[in-house]
């Protein structure tokens, strides 16, 4: 079933990536989005009943504001930095434990904070992120976990799990 | 002339980008600086092309680039950033904090 | 008024060179490539406008998987794995 769903999602991809409905460019679509769900299908989504859930799109779409507003407000960040002429920066690595478990909802919350202030993830291990911060604002670690990943975090589990 | 104003703000926030690749101290700054503010800054050029053409053929294909350069703009900076932690390149001089170093080895 | 911001883009191009010829480390040179591949989509995008083809968007998306490729594939070379694991 969820294989379906996958070919179903790289075909619509195809098809507007050549934006043409001749037969053998659906043909030639179909072909190509086999060979990828026979390859690739085991990576894909855990369950198939969360697809047709609304309420998960409705967050998503919450999220997505949420989102584009953070990034926003990063990069305005990252420019002031740039431009002071004294560098203001006090970068370091830092660790923050994880609540969600399954491991495309991990994926979302590390490119999250990949484009968001000043964090990058470099790796997971275990139950904990590892994310290089450009100006770590204090020492205690709830404080950084709050600012690094609580913002996403609540959203990202009332869409994937 | 809505397409060229957001084209506008897009090279100004690569020129940022830029800057920072060239100022900053080390390689994980340069990274945070220079990911951030390309990839945005090349994501509205591209939606300039979409306001300027509307959702035909090429607008649609520009939107479509949008997910595809910010995922693979992600997944590079983090592959980018656990290489060189693993090659051995020392965090700068202003660093504070290292919690991945008792991880490593 | 494009012209310009083209030239602006192009210009942006030689400061990642910079960071290319100059860098101390590896690294360093490797965040450069990487950028210089996301500034290529840009000025792609922007002579779609300014001649009015379409196929240049095209060559833009080829450009972006491509570089994704070519960053991943130095950036395990980095990390100390052989290519062929």
């Amino acid at each position: 079933m969820r294989y379906v769903v996958y070919f179903i999602i790289i075909l619509i991809f195809w098809l507007l990536i050549t934006f043409s409905l001749s037969l053998s460019n659906i043909i030639v679509g179909a072909a190509v989005a086999l060979l990828t769900t026979l390859l690739f299908g085991k990576y894909s989504l855990e369950s198939n009943v969360k697809i047709i859930q609304p309420q998960r799109y409705f967050w998503f779409i919450v999220y997505l504001f949420i989102f584009l507003w953070e990034v926003i407000k990063a990069n305005f960040d990252v420019a002031y930095r740039v431009i002071h002429p004294a560098l203001p920066i006090k970068p370091g690595i830092v660790r923050v434990p994880l609540e969600i478990k399954s491991d495309i909802a991990r994926t979302m919350l590390a490119n999250s904070i990949t484009m968001t202030p000043g964090t990058i993830t470099m790796d997971i291990v275990g139950d904990e992120i590892f994310v290089h911060w450009i100006y770590v604002q204090s020492d205690n670690p709830e404080v950084y976990a709050e600012k690094v990943s609580g913002r996403f975090e609540k959203y990202i589990k009332k869409i994937f799990e | 002339m809505i397409s060229s104003i957001i084209i506008t703000i897009g090279i100004l926030f690569n020129l940022l980008g830029c800057l920072g690749l060239i100022r900053f101290p080390d390689v994980y700054n340069r990274l945070q600086s220079a990911t951030k503010c390309v990839t945005l800054g090349t994501c509205s050029i591209l939606l300039g092309v979409l306001i300027h053409y509307g959702f035909v053929e090429i607008g649609v294909k520009a939107l479509l680039s949008i997910p595809l350069l910010f995922f693979s703009a992600t997944v590079g900076a983090h592959a980018l950033v656990k290489g060189s932690y693993k090659a051995g390149i020392k965090l700068g001089d202003k660093s504070v904090k290292d919690d991945y170093k008792e991880e490593v080895r | 008024m494009l012209e310009i911001l083209l030239y602006i883009q192009i210009a942006l191009c030689a400061f990642c060179l910079y960071r290319i010829i100059r860098g101390p480390t590896v690294a360093d040179r490797m965040v450069g490539i990487d950028i210089f591949g996301i500034l290529v989509v840009g000025i792609c995008a922007i002579l779609a406008i300014l001649t009015d083809r379409m196929f240049l968007i095209d060559i833009g998306i080829a450009w972006i998987i491509l570089s994704f490729i070519g960053t991943l594939t130095l950036a395990k070379y980095l990390s100390g794995k052989k290519l062929n694991e």
